[in-house]
């Protein structure tokens, strides 16, 4: 009979095959390797169970010899690796049921799109007569237009030229929104959403980033980014101050910036070069809240402030995990700032992609006043495995392919 | 011109007019920011390092180096010369671009030359090499721990402490880097 598997252990006399018929114990074959896909015959008829040895001869691995390519280990992955990719599965399953136990319904929508959204500092891979997508948030925001109250995606998103220890340019994005709710709830999703992950992957409520243990337990701490600036970088941030102003405060702190930087720049200089430090080394997640309005570019204005936007983002670990808006709802206002960030995109030579028509016909259908949150699926399988690069939990990276 | 995708440890480039290697790079993209490549740049000349950070969309201009596999034929004087393998092609160097490490050179090593716009810039000597002893006391009989050390004269001429338990006719094996005994061969 034909006994089929994979070496799990082998020594110099006995080799333990897993296979069709569990495991076997086996007469090893000087070169085997843990891992190499092997085809037996065996004398007797090999029992079931774990141990049983058989009396077998190695008639071929399936590998034969050598491939006269480039490589012969493209077939291995490090075994950390596929345990991430159990870890991983195991993630998507607790996500769905959270949604599931919710009312969220699960939509898929296209991932090639005529207008990959204009963000400025997103840049959109080009495909047949369009772009894939930077986000789904456009035609996910037309399905809330068009009735639907709790819907959420985990779909493949693509950023060109993005790739780190948290980039890759293609990456798994978690998206989901409510009509008629505030930010609130869902800044409470993700926390609930967070535990539950790391929970069905670890059984406790903890993430793992830079060796370290972190308390994901509901509610989260706060903070406004007015008040993350002013106590860890010194800046004073109003969010409607000239760039230079903005410059010059970021300088006087001590934080090196160009004089002629744009507003956002100097912000992100004194946010990188001090707030981030500070949030990761935090033993806690963090919600960071109330966003100046140039850094959110389709959330609605606060009431209180204009200059301040329904904007947050969470942390974990130092890892930016989720991005949140209370949606801009008015197609006049949505209309003006895509127009602004074509201008800006033209004016530094980036690709200039048409506006999404379709979401500015809907909002004006109609969007009911809703909240919404795109998360890093990725970073999120980072936390719950303690794994230090989005590479040890994609099953292959764009170099491997 | 290479733009931040190329950017990966070892490419070579030009800043201020000096030869520079990547060491160290990371990709960098706050949410709604603009991203860039943290980069730490080794100066081919002088050995210094300077970080920078290189925004998407900037331009590096590629540096014209070369690297080539050469292997040391004599010395002449102050200079060494090594020759190419590939064509045949020999380049004389000073002796002063490989440094203390020129004692432990000998005919026939292999050795990477670094070329900045034609000119040899730096040798890179493999990091252990294999010389017999010619020269040595005998040891003290009955110390064989190896912790105590003594002098010996190797074929190049570079004096290396080694334990006492080496003798003339021995191969060892030595470190380039810091002139150390690492082990003996045999033979």
């Amino acid at each position: 009979m034909i006994l089929r598997g994979r070496v799990l252990a082998v020594d110099e006399q006995i080799a333990i095959i897993r296979g069709e018929r569990g495991d076997a114990r086996v007469p090893a074959d000087p070169a085997w390797r843990p891992g190499d896909l092997v085809e037996l015959e065996a004398e007797a008829e090999a029992g079931a169970g774990a141990g049983d040895e058989v009396g077998a001869r190695r008639v071929r691995a399936y590998g034969g010899p050598p491939y006269p390519g480039p490589g012969t280990e493209v077939a291995r992955l490090p075994r950390a690796r596929m345990a991430r990719l159990h870890d991983r599965a195991r993630a998507l399953a607790a996500l769905r049921s959270f949604f599931d136990g919710r009312g969220f319904v699960e939509v898929e929508t296209p991932l090639l799109v005529p207008s990959p959204g204009l963000e400025i500092h997103l840049e959109a891979v080009p495909a047949g007569a369009g772009y894939l997508i930077t986000s789904p948030e456009y035609q996910m925001k037309r399905l809330l237009a068009a009735g639907f109250e709790r819907v959420y995606q985990v779909c493949k998103c693509f950023r060109a030229n993005e790739r780190g220890p948290h980039h890759a340019g293609e990456f798994t994005m978690v998206e989901w929104y409510r009509g008629y709710a505030e930010l609130d709830a869902i800044a409470a999703d993700v926390e609930a959403l967070v535990a539950d992950v790391c929970r069905a992957a670890s059984g406790r409520a903890v993430a793992r980033a830079g060796g370290r243990e972190i308390d994901v337990s509901p509610p989260w701490p706060r903070l406004t980014v007015r008040e993350a600036m002013r106590r860890w970088a010194g800046v004073e941030v109003a969010g409607d101050e000239p760039a230079a102003a903005l410059a010059a405060v970021v300088r006087a702190a001590g934080i090196e910036v160009a004089a002629d930087a744009a507003w956002d720049d100097a912000f992100f200089a004194a946010f990188l070069a001090r707030v981030e430090p500070a949030i990761a080394a935090l033993d806690r997640p963090l919600i960071l809240e109330a966003w100046p309005a140039p850094l959110a570019a389709l959330a609605r204005r606060t009431d209180e402030d204009p200059r301040i936007a329904h904007r947050f983002e969470a942390y974990v670990g130092g890892l930016e995990l989720a991005n949140a808006f209370g949606e801009l709802t008015d197609p006049v206002e949505q209309r003006a700032r895509f127009e602004e960030d074509l201008r800006i995109r033209a004016a530094r030579g980036k690709a200039r992609y048409p506006i999404d028509e379709k979401l500015l016909a809907a909002l004006d259908e109609g969007l009911p006043p809703s909240a919404g949150v795109a998360l890093g699926f990725d970073r999120l399988v980072m936390l719950a495995t303690g794994a230090a690069s989005i590479d040890q939990v994609l099953a292959f990276t764009a170099d491997e392919l | 011109m290479y733009d931040t995708s190329d950017i990966r440890k070892g490419l070579k480039v030009l800043m201020d007019g000096n030869p520079y290697n990547v060491i160290e790079f990371q990709f960098v993209k706050p949410g709604k920011g603009a991203a860039f490549t943290r980069t730490k740049f080794k100066n081919l000349l002088t050995g210094a390092v300077v970080e920078r950070n290189i925004r998407s969309g900037e331009k590096l201009e590629p540096a014209n180096v070369d690297q080539r596999d050469m292997q040391f034929l004599y010395k002449e004087g102050g200079d060494l010369v090594f020759m190419d393998q590939s064509n045949y092609e020999q380049v004389t160097v000073s002796a002063d671009l490989i440094g203390e490490a020129v004692d432990l050179m000998k005919d026939n090593l292999p050795v990477t030359v670094l070329f900045f716009n034609e000119r040899p810039v730096d040798v890179t000597l493999p990091t252990f090499v294999f010389l017999e002893v010619t020269a040595s006391e005998p040891g003290v009989r009955g110390d064989t721990s190896g912790n105590v050390l003594k002098p010996a004269t190797v074929e190049t001429g570079a004096s290396i402490p080694v334990p006492l338990f080496i003798r003339i006719g021995d191969t060892i094996k030595i470190d380039t880097r810091t002139h150390e005994y690492v082990e003996r061969v045999a033979k």
